[in-house]
């Protein structure tokens, strides 16, 4: 019981204040010659921000490619010789920038946070005569103007937390009583199968409205993610979402030979195919073709979406009533193959 | 020593009898890995794009056709429209949206300035920031086609401009996949190794056979070591599986050696293996023993840096990070697959693993009583 309730928030609080991927506080090296004003400056520049640390101050690549090595810096910033000079006399000074990139996506996003900063100091320094034929662009950041990481991932961890909790939860109970022997009892009843099917679903039902309280109300205050749509279409999707889930752990309760066959299909089959291709780690549009198809078969996809929907940007139901189509109509299809499976007849 | 091979030997056949472990172990690498590192691209690739363009001028054209022939971006409409470009972003439909003002091209001539508005779906923002780098580029390129075909520039420069060049090492081709699969293999040789060994003792104590060995006269160590030695091995089997798909599918090789690979590898498989037999000895059924080495394996796994960074964590996960030996095993892994890092570079990981080895394989031992 203590792990059916007390999991879901252990790691709705672990995952969601760790996951992110936001990049900050990576550790840089400076190789400067010159050591000037203006390199000096830079450098402290670059080192205030939030983005960068700098971990080290080098004198040769050699030594850059030791600390790339160790792995004690993402990125190296290089001065030239006579950097002030350069910029003073010549009106043009270069800065070389070489990244680990072994993930290409941090290399991509540390050389633009560095080149941004380095234009900013540029244009502060210089004083603002403006080119001729000049376009300016202005951005907005909707829904999450201050980036933030938990706004993407905080809503794939409640998908994945919901699902693996439910599914195990009921993965388990048919099986069981297969194992124990009391299934003899119900099959010799008149009762339908699928008159068990929902009652062993229903108490399971009212256990998660309990997770999922507790893991918005997380999200909410620990995790400050905020609900700008309608909290009761959340809650609704949720619990549709959760019925899901039940009805696909019966599914392998159903169809499951031992209690442990059923316990590591539903924890070991389902944490990877989620994971995966729920959309929140990877992006599903770069996947080929044929792993686009097997993501939209997987739930949690769908609720990823529609969570980011209601809970950040706030839509509501008009935006999202396909994926809420899909939802229902699994929850049907996994409680009717329950029932399909559930043998009437001992073995 | 005539015990150990016993034993040995009763494991391994006790292994091989049941079919469903064979399976598992060497089916789910394989799958994993053909699957894993296609599902696993974090580049930044067809940001779907919604063009506003109340100006419908040459020069608004010109900027679209560019932007679309760069490759990053898929136009998924163009039309006059802000708020229908919105709901496209809404419904999910668009990421970005360029707004081009009516009068661009003119503003641009006469007046020498003109604007361009950019919203962006900013939930992933690591997505949003890139996309909106690689747009501002691109119009950045435009412009300074632009400024060349108005004016000749001299050839000094009246502008201060600091000149940036950028250089991507161990990984010039920028392919994911040489990030992911190193990690992959991590994955899998934790999962093996934790799961098996867990279940392997709860499964002796239910089926009952457990009582009969603690009848024998064998010592606690021969028993743990005839338990982790199959592990061991299998693990180290699944580990040249996997580096051999990595080869033949990916076209991975080590930029290190295969003999740094394969003395972390073995110092990491005892530490894994001995976690395994810690919770094994603990608990008392198997489902117990799954519930609590998955869940373990979880938090280990997903903490360990495959899939986020670990330098982006709060500080307090950071710390939990020091104590998880995955997070050591994948950085290691990366090093010498990518960097060539050799063992001189990582032994301060080893010893730290090793010191996991140590310390749960010996609480292990101390803690299975023969009695129950």
């Amino acid at each position: 019981m203590f792990i059916l309730l007390g999991m879901p928030i252990v790691q709705i609080i672990i995952f969601g204040f760790a996951l992110t991927n936001e990049v900050k506080n990576a550790k840089i090296a400076i190789l400067d010659p010159s050591k000037d004003a203006a390199s000096i400056s830079l450098t402290g520049e670059l080192n205030e921000s939030r983005y960068f640390d700098v971990a080290q101050n080098v004198f040769s690549y050699n030594e850059i490619e030791k600390a790339f090595r160790k792995g004690k810096i993402k990125l190296a910033v290089i001065f030239p010789q006579h950097f002030a000079e350069d910029l003073e006399h010549f009106n043009k000074a270069g800065i070389q920038l070489i990244a680990d990139a072994s993930d290409p996506n941090v290399a991509n996003t540390l050389v633009n946070y560095a080149s941004a900063i380095i234009n900013d100091y540029q244009k502060r320094v210089t004083d603002d005569k403006k080119l001729p034929y000049t376009i300016d662009t202005e951005m907005r950041m909707l829904y999450n103007p201050q980036l933030k990481g938990a706004y993407n991932f905080v809503p794939g961890v409640m998908a994945m937390v919901l699902l693996l909790v439910c599914t195990m939860m009921t993965a388990i109970t048919i099986v069981k009583e297969k194992e124990l022997g009391t299934m003899e009892v119900m099959l010799v009843s008149p009762i339908q199968p699928l008159m068990i099917v929902i009652a062993k679903a229903i108490p399971y039902l009212l256990l998660s409205i309990i997770n999922i309280s507790s893991i918005l109300l997380l999200s909410v205050f620990v995790l400050e993610v905020p609900i700008n749509g309608s909290l009761v279409l959340l809650v609704m999707e949720s619990i549709l979402f959760t019925l899901v889930s039940l009805a696909l752990g019966l599914l392998i309760s159903s169809g499951a030979g031992s209690q442990q066959t059923a316990m590591f299909i539903s924890l070991v089959g389902m944490f990877l195919p989620t994971i995966m291709f729920s959309g929140f780690m990877f992006p599903i549009e770069n996947m080929p073709l044929p792993l686009r198809i097997i993501s939209n078969i997987v739930p949690a996809k769908w609720y990823y979406s529609i969570v980011k929907s209601v809970m950040i940007k706030g839509v509501g139901l008009e935006a999202i009533w396909k994926e809420t189509l899909i939802l229902a109509g699994m929850m049907v299809f996994f409680i009717a193959l329950a029932v399909k499976k559930f043998k009437i007849r001992l073995e | 020593m005539r015990t150990l091979k016993f034993l040995l030997q009763k494991e391994f056949r006790q292994i091989f009898r049941d079919p469903s472990i064979i399976r598992i172990i060497f089916i789910m690498p394989v799958i994993q890995l053909m699957i894993l590192p296609w599902a696993a691209d974090y580049e930044m690739k067809n940001i779907k794009l919604s063009v506003v363009d109340h100006d419908h001028s040459d020069y608004s054209r010109q900027l679209v056709s560019k932007i679309t022939a760069s490759g990053y971006f898929i136009l998924t409409d163009y039309h006059n429209s802000y708020s229908r470009s919105l709901k496209s972003v809404e419904q999910d439909k668009s990421d970005l949206i360029l707004e081009i003002p009516a009068q661009f091209e003119k503003a641009l001539v006469k007046e020498n300035e003109a604007r361009l508005f950019m919203a962006l779906n900013a939930i992933n923002g690591v997505k949003a920031s890139l996309g909106s780098a690689y747009l501002r580029s691109i119009i950045q390129d435009f412009n300074h086609e632009i400024r060349n075909e108005w004016i000749q520039f001299p050839r000094f420069n009246p502008e201060p401009s600091i000149e940036i060049a950028s250089s991507n090492w161990f990984n010039p081709l920028m392919n994911y996949k040489f990030f992911m699969v190193p990690g992959i293999l991590v994955i899998l040789l934790t999962m093996v190794g934790a799961n098996l060994a867990a279940i392997n003792i709860v499964r002796e104590k239910e089926i009952g056979t457990i009582e009969q060995i603690n009848v024998t006269p064998i010592k606690k160590y021969h028993f743990i070591l005839g338990k982790l030695i199959p592990f061991w091995i299998l693990g180290l089997v699944v580990l040249s599986l996997g580096l051999t798909i990595s080869w033949l599918v990916y076209g991975i090789i080590p930029s290190g050696s295969f003999l740094t690979i394969y003395v972390f590898a073995g110092i990491y498989l005892l530490a894994v293996l001995g976690l395994g037999l810690l919770v094994s000895t603990y608990a008392s059924n198997q489902q117990q023993a799954m519930l609590i080495s998955f869940f373990l394996m979880m938090i280990f796994i997903l903490l360990g840096g495959l899939y986020t960074s670990i330098e982006s964590m709060p500080a307090w996960a950071r710390a939990i990070t020091k104590a998880n030996p995955v997070a050591y095993f994948i950085e290691v892994m990366r090093r010498v697959v990518l960097k060539g890092s050799g063992l001189a570079d990582i032994w301060d990981h080893l010893l730290i693993v090793g010191a996991f080895a140590v310390g749960l394989n010996g609480w292990a031992v101390w803690s299975y009583r023969k009695r129950s």
